[in-house]
């Protein structure tokens, strides 16, 4: 199955942990970069890059307010993700409810 | 008896990178699930779609037993399941590994279990892989989406996000 290149594919950009950190962290609100190297605990240059990775899929959003720049999650962009958990769900429902009203059936036959 | 209609309310998360977790309810006792679950009589009847006939269902029920589901589907062909088992509790915990037929490098560790409250059967099923590429492969592979990777915490990040939007 054909594999997208990190920089441009969402699903590439957060199968890194510390890009979930920072996505994790930006889900609770705007952050400053100087914010999130204080927060994740890694480096300012590593945090830069990893939200340039970030802001390149279109998970993050950035906006510059006097001399700060902030950073924020654009969940959007996780939407296919979600897609797959939902399909994922949907095939796992159908068989289950199966499951279910075979069961119902059973223990109706056994009452009768 | 049935009460309530529980259709569509299977729950899928992902607590891990390796890991995704389903959970359901049934109006049924534990022994009876458990039963249904590991009985070849009973598997044929739920496992499969009407339209994809079973025509393996083999079940060993015993640690070191093999089980093997297979289905034709008319789009993909025979879809092939298989494993073994490795620990068993009945009607509390089943584990088992599980290989889909053509990612055989890739197996997955499953584990089921039932827990009975007042007549009601709560099913956790956590599937395990050895990497996240082998889960986000074989799944994948079953999805025709092609989507690789997930967000371990994507369910919290999404409810978060629409939380914040309504």
């Amino acid at each position: 199955m054909a594999r997208a290149a990190t920089t441009t594919d969402a699903f590439n950009a957060v199968a890194e942990p510390r890009r979930r950190e920072i996505l994790d962290v930006l889900a609770d609100g705007e952050r400053t970069v100087n914010e999130i190297v204080e927060m994740v605990g890694l480096s300012q240059p590593l945090v830069s890059r990893h939200l340039r990775i970030l802001r390149q899929v279109g998970l993050v959003r950035s906006r510059a307010m006097g001399r700060n720049r902030f950073y924020r999650l654009d969940a959007t962009a996780l939407q296919p993700i979600h897609a797959w958990v939902t399909e994922y769900e949907r095939h796992w429902n159908e068989r289950l409810d199966r499951l279910d009203s075979y069961l119902d059936d059973l223990q109706r036959e056994e009452t009768q | 008896m049935k009460t309530i209609d529980r259709t569509g309310t299977a729950s899928v998360t992902l607590p891990s990178d390796t890991e995704i977790l389903i959970t359901r309810e049934f109006d049924a006792p534990a022994e009876l699930v458990f039963d249904v679950w590991t009985t070849p009589e009973h598997v044929r009847n739920w496992w499969g779609w009407e339209s994809d006939p079973m025509t393996v269902c083999e079940i060993d029920l015993r640690v070191g037993g093999t089980w093997r589901f297979v289905s034709v589907n008319e789009g993909f062909g025979e879809v092939d399941f298989y494993g073994e088992y490795k620990e068993i509790d009945r009607p509390h915990r089943l584990v088992s590994s599980e290989i889909f037929a053509p990612y055989p490098d890739s197996p997955a560790l499953n584990t089921m279990t039932l827990e009975e409250r007042d007549g009601v059967t709560t099913m956790t099923l956590l599937v395990q892989y050895e990497t996240q590429e082998a889960r986000d492969a074989t799944i994948a592979s079953g999805m025709e989406s092609g989507l690789q990777h997930s967000l371990d915490r994507i369910d919290a990040i999404l409810a978060g996000e629409q939380g914040r939007a309504s």
